[in-house]
């Protein structure tokens, strides 16, 4: 389902941590929103998924207005999201935490839950296949029993991932996903959520490592002091002026620019 | 045996998780983590049944099994979420006092006892939307303040509760449970059995809770709040059903306590009643006590 963020902002004591930003993420795609540190990139995502309120701009998933929805309710329209600051479940094991994303799909209600009926354990081995299948695509699957609160920062961004998608989402939000990892887990990671967006899957990524935003983004929205500053495709941005300068300053970006020319 | 080395070294990690989980599986099938709970807790209360020499043992027995129910439901709502309420004394002596008062009217004890635990329950709904809104501190202080003025109402209405001196509870005696099936035993030894009876299927519940979807939102909950809405979790909705839950426990126990003792005060309903039971459930069950009580 495609997203459509139109005019969005919010201001945190004065500060307008996210200004009037404005973009479409298509299904079967990843848009990548990029931006130096304090841009405002999650902020956004905390915005998108109903995080935090905004106070002007719409969110539309598929033409339909869910601005202003609860985070829950968000979630049942098919929307998932992974956290920069991680927010697993630390107490629980690898496959509980993912195997709490099946709760839209699990049918049980309290009073078969609390008596222990076929039906509640039922859908609880449901739970558990899906949550194992999903481990196994982020590349989890060794490690189903480790507690969370033993794994390593790269897994567990993994393990949200993981977590969301279980979900069954139609639009995922990404995080800094590949934060934290190696060369080779990173390159695992771009693998899924290129198979995630080949899915059909509307797929929104906030990223620091520029060669896994431009070898995998459809499209890139470029954020800097709360305001979208350019759009477009990876060759687009990888040129423009505007981001080179916000990257480097601008005395940075003539420089680039001489040094281009020498 | 050879045979089975092949296909293990063939793909070694698959099928050992695989041979893992299976186990775990069919294990789960077998005996649910509940059943398993009651069992462990029946062997517990026969054994003290074994070994007390006298009615006052039994008394004490019984004691300890209310508190146990009373702790598990504090276990589900601080264990599980980990929501701290500094108020259940006031959801038990609203079973207590139900259980005592409405016999004065007519009505049998039992229905008198249901009638206290559904009353609870539903003041556990009703308060409990709002004042989960609550987080920390503001929820114990707020819980508080719901058990002081539930205990305040109950030691003012002396026309009703007999005051600050307490009232005596007409009705049951569990012995008479037992006749129906021929046993004859001891006031005390009745009341000891469907206390540790009672308890134990207070655990059990509190088990299967614990690994079913609904006990995986909780504890989801406890761990991150703003992951489990991301998921689709209802966090007003589930902390107000772990509320409930565990009024209900509360009531339960203190309806049961009424019957047992037969006599029943307004100190049941007092705060330093609600720390007793924190503190209980803080130091005699882990955060987790699913992890404690279903360990395999
Ligand atoms: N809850 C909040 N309260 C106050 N300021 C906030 C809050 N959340 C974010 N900010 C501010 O908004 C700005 C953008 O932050 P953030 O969205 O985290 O940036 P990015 O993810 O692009 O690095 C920062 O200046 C940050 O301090
Ligand atoms: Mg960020």
């Amino acid at each position: 389902m495609s997203l459509d963020i139109d005019g969005l902002g919010i201001a945190f004591g004065g500060i307008k941590a996210v200004d009037g930003v404005s973009f479409t993420a298509k299904p079967g795609e990843v848009t990548s929103i990029i931006g130096p540190n304090g841009a405002g990139k999650t902020t956004l995502f905390n915005l998108v998924s109903g995080v935090y309120r905004a106070s002007s701009g719409r969110v539309r998933i598929d033409g339909q207005d869910v601005t202003g929805l609860a985070a829950h309710d968000l979630a049942r329209r098919g929307m998932a999201r992974t956290f920069q600051n991680l927010q697993v479940f630390p107490q629980m094991s690898a496959l509980d935490n993912v195997m709490t994303g099946c709760h839209m799909q699990e049918k049980s209600n309290l009073l078969s839950d609390l008596l222990g009926l076929p039906g509640a354990r039922c859908e609880t081995e449901r739970s558990r296949a899906s949550a194992m299948a999903a481990l196994e695509r982020a590349g989890l699957a060794d490690l189903a029993h480790r507690p969370a609160s033993e794994m390593s920062y790269g897994q567990l961004k993994r393990l949200e991932i993981a977590r969301a998608l279980v979900t069954g989402c139609t639009i995922l939000l990404l995080d800094e996903p590949a934060a934290g990892c190696n060369a080779v887990e990173t390159r695992e990671v771009d693998d899924l959520i290129h198979a995630i967006a080949d899915e059909g899957k509307t797929v929104v990524l906030i990223e620091h490592d520029m060669r896994m935003v431009m070898r995998i983004s459809s499209h890139i929205v470029v954020l800097d002091q709360g305001r979208k500053i350019a759009e477009g495709g990876p060759e687009e941005i990888r040129t423009n002026p505007h981001v080179i300068a916000a990257y480097l300053g601008a005395h940075g970006a003539a420089e680039a620019e001489a040094a281009a020319h020498a | 045996m050879a045979g089975q080395e092949t296909t293990t070294s063939a793909a070694p990690v698959d099928t050992g998780r695989d041979a893992y989980l299976q186990n775990k599986v069919t294990r789960r099938r077998a005996i649910g983590p509940g059943l398993g709970t009651f069992l462990v807790f029946a062997v517990l209360v026969g054994l003290g049944a074994l070994i007390f020499p006298s009615s006052y043992f039994y008394r004490v027995g019984t004691l300890v099994w209310i508190n146990t129910l009373a702790v598990t439901g504090i276990v589900v709502l601080l264990g599980y979420v980990g929501l701290v309420s500094l108020g259940h004394a006031g959801f038990f002596t609203i079973g207590a006092y139900t259980t005592a008062i409405l016999p004065n009217y007519g009505v049998p004890s039992p229905l008198a006892m249901l009638s206290g635990v559904l009353l609870a329950g539903l003041l556990a709904l009703v308060v409990g939307r709002p004042i989960l809104k609550l987080s920390g501190y503001y929820l114990a202080i707020a819980t508080l303040g719901l058990g002081m003025l539930i205990w305040m109402v109950l030691s003012k209405e002396a026309w009703l509760t007999g005051g600050p001196d307490g009232m005596t509870v007409s009705g049951m005696n569990a012995r008479n449970l037992f006749k129906m099936v021929g046993l004859n035993l001891k006031s005390a030894e009745a009341w000891y059995w469907v206390a540790g009876f009672t308890a134990a299927i207070g655990a059990a519940i509190a088990v299967n809770l614990a690994g079913s979807p609904s006990g995986r939102s909780l504890r989801a909950i406890h761990d991150s709040d703003v992951a489990a809405r991301s998921l689709g979790i209802d966090v007003a909705r589930a902390k107000s059903r772990a509320f409930v839950i565990s009024a209900l426990y509360a009531a339960v126990a203190g309806g049961l306590l009424a019957l047992a003792n037969g006599y029943i005060t307004p100190e049941t309903g007092g705060f330093m009643h609600s720390v007793e039971m924190v503190t209980m459930a803080v130091l005699g069950g882990p955060p987790r006590c699913s992890a404690r009580w279903s360990a395999p």
